[in-house]
């Protein structure tokens, strides 16, 4: 005997296919159906565990050490989750015992006054620096064959301007900071990369060039790697990163809307 | 002039208005990250009873920002109507809390009141009040506003369709917008947050929910929420712009962290109605707003971020906008922390506007580095709801793919007209009836071959 049926279906399943919205859900009087709650649910869940779950810095080291790699761990001044999350002013500075340890450890590590160094920071997803930081590494090592001589430096609680004072510590001509961006519900893993030259503290977002969206169902890493080499050979050009240095690696696609026929009066209503 | 209160054996004292406000602003995370906040609980209270016994009439005196420093400032006290004040000119903060929830406020007092009330004023009574106050008071205020339809009547509820796509494509984009319209949704206006700010690509948005909008006799309006200078190139180049909109706050300094100054927003008002594209009335503005933007641009002199809230809808006021929209939970937990911060916000935003006169929506939204979920968004929801607010936004099953936040949904919609009985805009409705979407009393219908959206949908 077949159930009767509960939830009125919307038969227009096909505008699925057109974008990650989520639409044609269908509805239960007018009410979302479970499966939908659940979906939805379980997405929200993993966003939320991405912003809380510590980055397990001892083994992304490991990681990254086994692939060739330098690195130090340095945290933030905000001790803890709540705490980053409430004061995002603690979050870009270093914890003093870490900004002495950096001091005092990387003129054994690396060469002074390297010409580049990263920082891979937790920042609010540290899912998306565990998926992909050392893949994204590995991606630039054609771009920058001395890659695993500079400085690699592991961040907790950090927030983008935290590289600032690292880079200045470090005496970097530029700094990429590789950071977990605030996820988003069909999206808890994505990396930001940043690119500020000549880091110090103080700096604003408009002295730095941000690349958003880095995994494999945004922007792959091999594509992530390119244009992060295009931005950093063009601010080594101009001297500055920032609102100046655009990015021209590829030309913007035009919005098919301008070449095409309009999408939604292609014909007369029936 | 110092404001005090004596508590047991401890004196309060605070050294100015400013001050005052922001220590009996219930506790949110801003005002902490600020260094505004009351220290403890008690210091809280004590402002709070400092606070009842202010005169009213001491807001005209005692600028929280400088009249000299700041255009809002000088705004609201320059519109200041001291005639439409005067049936509370004599009261003090407390007394007016009480008026306003006694039987004398009643719609007509509150609309004939609120060209004569300060946001200040506002955001002080709303300081003393507990949320049902909040939603008692907001529920007794009608604002109305129209361009191609009506806004705002009582027992009506609009929703803003906004179908974001993260590369703006278009048929991504339609897509969202027939999912929404085949959800009664969409007479608020519908809204696209662009993914860049190019000309071109604003110009093809706006084309393509006009061409539509024209194709199908729409009765609604449309906007693509780009900078306000974007919107005035698009004026120029003879784009279909309805709306003209732009983010605002409290402070001349946040604004022009926006990039926007009151000469700005005049002209492009201006405009805009002169392009007379509204049939039912004209008003043309759609303003986002939000607790927490002037700290977030260290322009916020020392007030706290309530107060300065109430100040952008003092700015908004002066261009009778068809839509003003509080993104409450989207700034972020630094500002406000969770749920029951978020929950107060939206309370307070909806109640000062309203106060003041304006079509208040709500984007009744989190991030998901809030300590907030659905459970949190369902209960601002019911809430603003009960207090009558005008529009709420309407996305594809809660989950804005472009922004990355969670707003309400075309279900949260349909939530609220069945348990509040809250109808469409009534030419909305009129033409969801015509197109076989509704039926008379507003339910949703079955839908088949038929239907001409369907139709649509299938040559996407």
């Amino acid at each position: 005997m077949s159930k009767p049926t509960i939830v009125t279906p919307d038969p227009w399943l096909r505008l699925q296919s057109l974008t990650r919205a989520r639409v044609a859900l269908g509805r239960c009087g007018v009410s979302l159906p479970t499966r939908e709650v659940l979906r939805f649910g379980t997405a929200h869940a993993q966003a939320r565990d991405a912003v809380h779950q510590a980055l397990d810095v001892q083994a992304l080291q490991g990681e990254l050490h086994e692939a060739g790699f330098n690195t130090l761990a340095v945290h933030s001044q905000a001790a803890d989750r709540g705490v980053y999350l409430r004061r995002p002013d603690w979050g870009r500075r270093l914890a003093p015992d870490s900004a002495a340890h950096l001091a005092q450890q990387a003129p054994s590590l690396w060469p002074a006054a390297p010409k580049l160094a990263i920082v891979v920071a937790d920042g609010l997803s540290s899912l998306a620096t565990r998926s992909h930081a050392q893949l994204l590494l590995e991606a630039l090592l054609p771009y920058f064959p001395e890659l695993r001589t500079l400085p690699v430096v592991v961040a907790t609680q950090a927030r983008v301007a935290l590289g600032d004072e690292i880079g200045h510590i470090l005496g970097a001509e530029q700094l990429v900071m590789m950071i977990g961006e605030r996820p988003g519900l069909s999206s808890p893993d994505s990396l930001g990369l940043y690119l500020t030259a000549h880091p110090r503290p103080g700096l604003t977002d408009a002295n730095r060039n941000c690349i958003s969206n880095v995994r494999p169902e945004g922007l792959p890493y091999a594509e992530a790697a390119r244009k992060l080499a295009f931005l950093i050979a063009g601010a080594r050009r101009l001297g500055r990163s920032g609102v100046d240095l655009k990015d021209d690696s590829d030309g913007h696609a035009l919005l098919a809307g301008d070449a095409d026929p309009p999408v939604l009066a292609a014909a007369p209503p029936a | 002039m110092s404001y005090t209160c004596t508590l047991g054996l401890r004196r309060y004292a605070f050294g100015d208005l400013k001050n005052l406000l922001a220590k009996a602003s219930p506790l949110r995370s801003g005002d902490m990250l600020a260094g505004v906040a009351a220290a403890t609980e008690e210091e809280r209270m004590a402002a709070r009873i400092a606070l009842a016994d202010v005169p009213l009439a001491r807001f005209l005196q005692e600028a929280v920002v400088p009249y000299e420093d700041d255009e809002v400032t000088r705004i609201i006290l320059d519109d200041h109507d001291a005639l439409a004040f005067e049936p509370v000119a004599g009261l003090t903060v407390g007394e007016f809390r009480d008026w306003l929830l006694s039987d004398a406020a009643d719609a007509d007092s509150l609309q004939a009141l609120a060209p004569g009330l300060m946001p200040e004023m506002v955001a002080a009574v709303s300081k003393l009040m507990r949320n049902q106050d909040l939603i008692l008071v907001a529920a007794k205020c009608c604002v109305v506003t129209r361009f191609r339809n009506t806004l705002g009547l009582p027992g009506r509820l609009a929703v803003r369709l906004q179908p974001n796509h993260p590369t703006d494509d278009p048929k991504g984009i339609a897509a969202s917008m027939l999912d929404g319209l085949l959800y009664g949704v969409g007479d608020a206006v519908i809204g696209i947050n662009p993914a860049t700010d190019s000309l071109p690509a604003i110009t093809a948005l706006l084309r393509l929910i006009d061409e539509f909008r024209e194709q199908y006799d729409v009765p609604t309006q449309s906007c693509v929420l780009t900078h306000v200078t974007n919107t005035l190139r698009a004026i120029d180049k003879g784009a279909p712009v309805d709306l003209v909109f732009q983010s605002i706050g409290g402070t001349e300094a946040v604004n022009r962290s926006f990039g926007v100054t009151a000469a700005l927003l005049d002209e492009a008002n201006r405009a805009a109605r002169q392009l007379g594209r509204g049939s039912v009335g004209n008003n043309v503005m759609y303003f986002e707003t939000g607790q927490g933007s002037a700290l977030s641009a260290n322009a916020h002199h020392g007030a706290d971020q309530q107060t300065l809230e109430a100040r952008a809808y003092g700015l908004a006021r002066r261009y009778q906008p068809l839509l003003v929209n509080t993104v409450v939970g989207f700034i972020g937990p630094e500002y406000l922390y969770d749920g029951k911060q978020i929950i107060r916000a939206g309370l307070e935003d909806h109640f000062c506007g309203k106060l003041l006169g304006l079509p208040m929506g709500c984007d009744i939204c989190y991030t998901n580095h809030a300590e907030a979920d659905q459970d949190d968004m369902d209960t601002l929801l019911t809430l603003l709801g009960v207090a009558g607010i005008n529009f709420i936004i309407g996305v594809p099953g809660a989950d804005d793919i472009m922004l990355n936040y969670q707003s309400t949904s075309f279900h949260d919609a349909l939530y609220l007209r069945r348990l509040l009985d809250r109808r469409r805009a009534p030419e909305f409705e009129d033409w969801l009836e015509r197109m076989g979407i509704a039926d008379y009393q507003g339910e949703l219908l079955p839908q088949g071959d038929t239907q001409p959206l369907l139709a649509l949908a299938g040559r996407l």
